[in-house]
């Protein structure tokens, strides 16, 4: 037992060196020098607080006030009481917000990933129908025709790798950026 | 909908042209004399004794956060109590995570500390099956430390090598500050599951987008899938493996169409403030919900654990998936070796079961399975359900238990349950209300462990993963010993269906009805019902 525990110590020891220090900054240093902006955290990757600003468009609801390194509370459960009022809010806010450039916008027709948390509480994506709801609100409030934001949101949405994996969805932090252009 | 059914199928189609070549590559880096064969006792003394000096060296780390190098927001160091769930945590392969991994660690401690442990908890995994593997074949059981070198070398840092880079290069975060890329292939590809941060891979630094999380999905699934065909070459009999894989396949496809299924609808409390569409909640749009809901039934029915969504958030029935599988003792396709010895355990009760059936000599690859390794087979089988009951039971009665629940009702009672299944399985997912550590701002400065749930879930992750490991090094020490017996016309075949059949319902009675009163009183009242709680 006494060379089991020798041999294995120094066998610790040897793969910590290895597998925890040379092969992270192997990897680190090669990733660096190929990848640039996206081994150090490309930030179009990460939602913005847009703070309800009527002239950008509004990524999803979050959980940890959009902080990609706060911890975070947990999601809402599927038959939590208060969680049926967090979502009556956050609907009731986004026709608010959308209505008057949508007329007869209703509870059935909002997209749910406007009104439900991700997972992360930084996705930057939003689906498809709700970018082009919002999009009504964002070309009159900025004065710019609908058809130009509308090519906006079609330039940023980031579609299924290869046409098959993943869903497409529209990336705020870009679409919101190409605006201010 | 359609979208979605077509990349599940994708994916399996990817996944079953991967198996016989990882399979069959594995089968040949292990295929080798060893230079110091061990017996079964003194190979799981080496597992013990390996397993005891990394825990020593992970607390030490954990401990004494301020002395080290890349600790850029000047960290303090954790607490007993929550270092102990940890170390235990991660030398378990549990990956179970109290701890807030970017808001409580230093680089240090994650580069050096848990990927480490990452790499060496799921090499342990696998070389035991090995070793089982070469028991059922009539071969030396091997050498632990040798054996244990060449699947680090060979498998698990060429493959997570290369992925790294891979995931790197679509904007999973690789820098001195962020190494995440590195641990993150690690992380699914040994079924480990801790993330670098505390949404774990629903954060787009650690899962970019529907290319990576593809990939990271199918890194969970190689090598527990492989392992199978792994043993089919290493007994000479390859459909041997298929059936085993097959028996795994059809329990793991129902319940990616369950959760499917379920999660493409709303919760009862959405659907009470009028939302319409699929449950979103928790969710991130770049994955929806097909890749969502695949991932969910990836992570449980392999013992990794990581999460591409918050599961407190799934509908009733989306969130009882999770708990079946886990309630397999991960035997459906399960850790990295875990999963496959466990299999093979429960193979060998089927067997039993099914020779006292037909009234003959239960065999298994022509060897006959008796008295003594049954016992082995059931102690080592049942062990991780009673540890579950009794700790489920302990925390839900004692008044410690409750600092550690969020929420109310029934969903309560699931979160405390689901916390000691994915601790006693080394599974390490969690339904995230249930929480061992407070901590009232980032780097452990006035925080406190949860002493009752970080001791209570730390035993019950080292007790559940190394009593198993033993019972099943112990039936490789009997069944090395054991005559080959010609197959003869009074022989159970165990290489078709009819065997995959007896097998997947000798899971699902063992492993599923022993927690069925459990699995009503959570998530099936909240998936009969409308009620809010």
């Amino acid at each position: 037992m006494k060379r089991n525990l020798i041999t294995s110590a120094l066998a610790v020891i040897v793969f910590t060196v290895l597998l925890g220090l040379v092969y992270p900054l192997v990897i680190t240093g090669i990733s660096q020098v190929a990848f640039g902006k996206n081994a150090d955290g490309n930030p179009d990757l990460i939602a913005k607080d847009t703070k309800g600003n009527p002239r950008l468009f509004q990524p999803r609801p979050s959980q940890s006030d959009y902080n990609a390194k706060g911890p975070s509370s947990p999601n809402r459960g599927p038959n939590q009481a208060g969680a049926r009022f967090f979502y009556r809010d956050q609907l009731a806010a986004y026709i608010k917000l959308n209505g008057p450039y949508n007329p007869g916008l209703t509870n059935a027709e909002v997209p749910a990933d406007a009104v439900t948390t991700s997972g992360s509480g930084v996705d930057p994506h939003i689906s498809v129908d709700n970018a082009r709801i919002q999009a009504r609100r964002v070309a009159q409030v900025r004065g710019i025709p609908l058809a130009r934001v509308n090519q906006l949101v079609d330039d940023n949405t980031d579609g299924r790798f290869l046409g098959l994996l993943g869903e497409p969805g529209v990336n705020t932090t870009k679409l919101n950026e190409a605006l201010g252009r | 909908m359609l979208q979605g059914w077509i990349q599940i199928i994708v994916f399996a189609a990817v996944l079953f042209a991967i198996v016989p070549l990882l399979g069959g590559y594995m089968a040949r880096v292990f295929s080798y004399e060893a230079r110091r064969p061990q017996t079964w006792k003194a190979y799981a003394g080496s597992v013990i004794a390996f397993s005891a000096m990394s825990w020593l060296l992970l607390y030490a780390i954990l401990r004494t956060q301020t002395l080290h190098p890349f600790n850029p927001n000047g960290f303090h160091s954790g607490t007993w109590d929550l270092s102990f769930n940890t170390a235990s945590s991660f030398v378990t392969n549990t990956n179970w995570q109290y701890y807030g991994g970017e808001t409580t660690l230093s680089n240090f401690s994650q580069m050096a500390g848990l990927a480490v442990q990452n790499f060496l908890s799921a090499g342990v995994g696998i070389v035991v099956v090995i070793a089982l593997i070469r028991g059922i074949a009539g071969r030396p059981l091997g050498n632990f430390f040798e054996d244990l070198t060449r699947v680090v070398l060979r498998v698990l840092l060429p493959i997570s090598f290369v992925g790294a880079l891979v995931l790197a290069s679509q904007g999973v975060v690789q820098s001195l500050s962020l190494p995440v890329a590195s641990q993150e292939i690690i992380k699914v590809l040994g079924t480990n599951g801790g993330g670098f941060f505390n949404v774990n891979s629903a954060m787009p630094f650690e899962n970019a987008n529907g290319l990576t999380n593809f990939l990271e999905m199918l890194a969970m699934l190689a090598i527990p899938a492989s392992l199978t065909f792994t043993f089919g070459r290493m007994v000479g009999n390859r459909r041997q493996g298929w059936t085993i894989f097959g028996a795994m396949f059809v329990l793991f496809a129902i319940s990616v169409t369950v959760v499917y299924l379920a999660e493409s609808d709303v919760t009862p409390a959405q659907h009470a403030a009028g939302i319409v569409g699929a449950n979103l909640e928790g969710k991130e749009v770049r994955f929806g919900t097909a890749g969502s809901s695949l991932w969910t039934a990836i992570t449980t029915a392999t013992s990794t654990g990581a999460v591409n969504s918050a599961f407190e958030s799934l509908t009733g029935i989306g969130g009882l998936v999770p708990m079946v599988n886990l309630a397999y003792g991960e035997s459906v396709f399960g850790g990295v070796g875990t999963g496959l010895y466990t299999i093979l355990l429960y193979a060998l009760l089927a067997v039993f079961i099914g020779g006292l059936m037909v009234g003959r000599t239960p065999e298994y690859l022509g060897k006959k399975i008796e008295a003594r390794e049954v016992k082995l087979v059931v102690l080592g089988l049942l062990f991780t359900p009673l540890a579950i009951l009794v700790a489920t039971s302990l925390a839900t009665s004692l008044k410690y238990g409750g600092p550690s629940v969020f929420a109310s009702g029934p969903q309560g009672f699931s979160e405390s349950l689901y916390a000691y299944m994915s601790q006693a399985n080394n599974n390490g997912s969690a339904f995230a209300g249930y929480t061992g550590y407070f901590q009232p701002e980032p780097g452990n400065l006035g925080a406190h462990g949860i002493t009752f749930a970080d001791l209570l879930g730390g035993m019950t992750m080292m007790l559940a993963r190394f009593i198993p490991i033993i019972f099943t090094l112990a039936v490789a020490g009997v069944m090395v010993t054991k005559r080959v017996a010609p197959a003869g016309l009074g022989t159970m075949r165990t290489d078709t269906p009819t065997f995959a059949g007896l097998l997947i319902g000798v899971v699902v009675l063992i492993g599923a009805l022993t927690f069925f009163p459990a699995l009503l009183l959570g998530p099936v009242v909240q998936g009969m019902t409308d009620r809010l709680f």
